[in-house]
């Protein structure tokens, strides 16, 4: 692993030049017990003394698996974790204050502990525009080969980098810090676990991490939305275990007698994916130190347990997970209680019988039997009135205030998510049954029903979220700028709508230059033809996706000027203030 | 092959009348008489605290 060396002693004269010597972490344990005794916090360190014994260990172990692994990508990979802990090692002996809140904190005051959900709000943030970015990357790479760049970059491992920076680490991390945030406020209690929180989040960040350097450097068990190999994914079932136990402790010890129905959605997430990850995750490793494992299952039983993991992991992920979000975000925001209490705690109950059944739409027409395929689209068409029960159930919690979409840009990002939330429920049991399928399958329209649902539905009930929280979390009256909100608003919109109508366009295209025989019976196009007549959709969807990172990126710029404390000076929106009435 | 066709008979049958039950018993509960009064007082739970 030359290179690896290499970039070693490359770190090290980079480090020497900024902090002059290369003495990891022994020369900053010195430098630590000069400055403890300049800053008031010092003795709060020895609070963290377990975990930095714990994180130097892990960078140890790490060190020990990149000597004796069987592999060189196993060994490229133990190196980067060594590097990852280390730097925890050292930043946990420096306690470095990120915060930028000064004076006491405001947990003191509410009882809350929502440190960790403002280092969340940071963590979805940044991992959004990360995501977004890549996004663009893979899509100007389909419509320009030649920016496939051997072997770290081209679109095979760029493609699930995007697909888990955008569903884990952005999405992830929205869920983790607002079932954070919702669960203390609608239970009364403090989160449960203490510290156990601050395991679950930069546990989480870690693999992360771990997950996308895994994908460059080419170590994929190859199932789609779970490629990280099998010690990435046991180390994700101890992150997910402790988030369980911290979410439902909260639960146990709450004093509002009633859980609210987003905790309902929010537990059922985080139960169903527990038990998803593991299931699919079944696999036996060729060796203890090596990056490669093979699935328990095989066959068409093991496309089925992919599926039926892959289609909950949008059912329950990004569908409960972030319905639990727009129960609580949709009544705060627009300062009135969810249309119908009931209605809610039916879709609740519809969604979870139903979901679980739908993943064998995915294997229309393959060796799955067909009572399976049959059974997979009824249920998918069943979805239908759980989703569309939802998305009447959100909108008509504006009854009565509807001015608010016109006058307040976060409402209408709430608005136009459930909105996306409804189509794409619409289009999804649509694209399953079997004889729409035969057209759809395979083609770009898949791709673009997805995004319709994720950067509609998951991005805007997020980006609505972050937009509430912020000046909450960090005690700001309002946000840097609602114009700003407004731009994110329109640039997202229209991004999604050029995406998902050029990727109609193109699916069907694809779809039927495929089927399309000559009278002798000869397929008309080759797949060359078809992946060529792709190329003036791949550039129109780049751009799509380009308005929707650029909306990320102002997203981004609001929410740090807001976490900064500044106020930009602008006129309000029409129609925000009450109209003044003339004097008589 | 015997537990596979075991489980895929019970699946289909008392397992699948069990899980309907559950369903129905779960919406009937849910709009019972008397039911619209606490669903009411829960879905304030968000607007009590800031």
């Amino acid at each position: 692993m030359t290179w690896i060396k290499a970039g070693l002693a490359g770190l090290c004269k980079l480090g020497a030049a900024l902090r002059k010597g290369c003495g990891l972490p022994w020369g900053r344990v010195a430098t630590f017990a000069q400055r403890s005794v300049r800053y008031p916090w010092g003795n709060t360190t020895m609070k963290y003394a377990f975990e930095t014994i714990a994180v130097g260990i892990g960078a140890f172990v790490a060190l020990l698996g990149a000597a004796f692994a069987k592999d060189d990508l196993f060994e490229a990979h133990m190196w980067i974790l060594f590097f990852v802990l280390l730097c925890a090692t050292v930043l946990l002996l420096r306690r470095i204050q990120f915060s930028p809140v000064e004076g006491p904190s405001a947990d003191a005051e509410s009882g809350y502990f929502d440190e960790v959900v403002r280092y969340g709000t940071i963590a979805t943030v940044f991992w959004g525009v990360v995501g977004f970015l890549v996004g663009v990357v893979v899509a100007l790479q389909l419509a320009f080969p030649d920016l496939n760049i051997e072997p770290w970059f081209n679109f095979g491992r760029m493609r699930p980098l995007h697909t888990s920076a955008v569903v884990f680490a952005f999405g992830g991390n929205a869920l983790i810090m607002t079932s954070f945030y919702v669960v203390q406020r609608t239970s009364r209690a403090r989160l449960f676990g203490g510290d156990l929180a601050w395991f679950v989040f930069w546990g989480y960040q870690l693999f992360i991490v771990m997950a996308a350097t895994g994908y460059l450097l080419g170590i994929t068990q190859s199932r789609e939305y779970a490629e990280p190999e099998w010690y990435v994914d046991l180390w994700l079932t101890a992150v997910w275990v402790a988030y369980l136990i911290v979410f439902l402790g909260t639960l146990l010890k709450r004093k509002e007698p009633h859980i609210y129905v987003a905790n309902w959605f929010y537990l059922a997430f985080i139960v169903t994916i527990a038990m998803l990850h593991i299931v699919n995750n079944l696999a036996m490793p060729v060796s203890f130190l090596g990056s490669k494992s093979y699935s328990l299952f095989s066959g068409v039983q093991d496309a089925l347990t992919q599926w039926w993991y892959g289609h909950n992991a949008v059912g329950f992920f990004l569908t409960a997970g972030f319905l639990g979000m727009m129960y609580y975000f949709i009544p705060k925001q627009a300062g009135r209680p969810v249309y119908s209490y009931r209605l809610s705690i039916i879709h609740f109950w519809s969604l979870i019988f139903l979901y679980i059944w739908a993943g064998p739409h995915h294997l229309h027409y393959t060796a799955l039997p067909d009572w399976a395929q049959t059974l997979g689209m009824v249920f998918s068409i069943m979805l239908w009135m759980p989703s569309w029960g939802g998305m009447i159930n959100g909108l008509m919690t504006l009854s009565g205030a509807w001015d608010k979409i016109r006058t307040d840009p976060i409402i209408r990002m709430m608005v136009i998510a459930v909105a996306f939330y409804g189509m794409s429920t619409f289009e999804g049991p649509m694209m399953s049954i079997k004889a729409v399928n035969s057209l759809s399958h395979y083609t770009d329209w898949t791709i673009g029903h997805v995004h319709s649902g994720a950067l509609g539905w998951v991005g805007m009930i997020t980006f609505g979220a972050i937009y509430y929280l912020t000046p909450k979390l960090w005690g700001r009256e309002r946000l840097y700028s609602l114009r700003l909100v407004n731009w994110h608003f329109w640039l997202a919109t229209l991004g999604i709508v050029v995406y998902a109508a050029v990727m109609w366009v193109a699916g069907i295209q694809q779809g039927l230059m495929w089927r399309e025989y000559n009278d002798q019976g000869f397929l008309v196009y080759s797949f060359a033809e078809s992946v060529a007549a792709m190329k003036p959709y791949y550039i129109l969807r780049a751009l799509g996706g380009l308005m929707y990172l650029t909306g990320g990126i102002i997203m981004a710029w609001n929410v740090t000027m807001t976490i900064l404390g500044h106020q930009r000076n602008e006129a309000a929106i029409p129609g925000s203030l009450p109209a003044l009435q003339p004097a008589e | 092959m015997e537990t596979y066709t075991a489980m895929r008979h019970f699946a289909d049958s008392w397992g699948l009348v069990f899980m309907l039950a559950v369903f129905c018993g779960v919406i009937l509960f849910t709009l019972r008489p008397g039911g619209k009064k606490a669903a009411d007082e829960a879905s304030q739970i968000p607007l009590k605290e800031d």
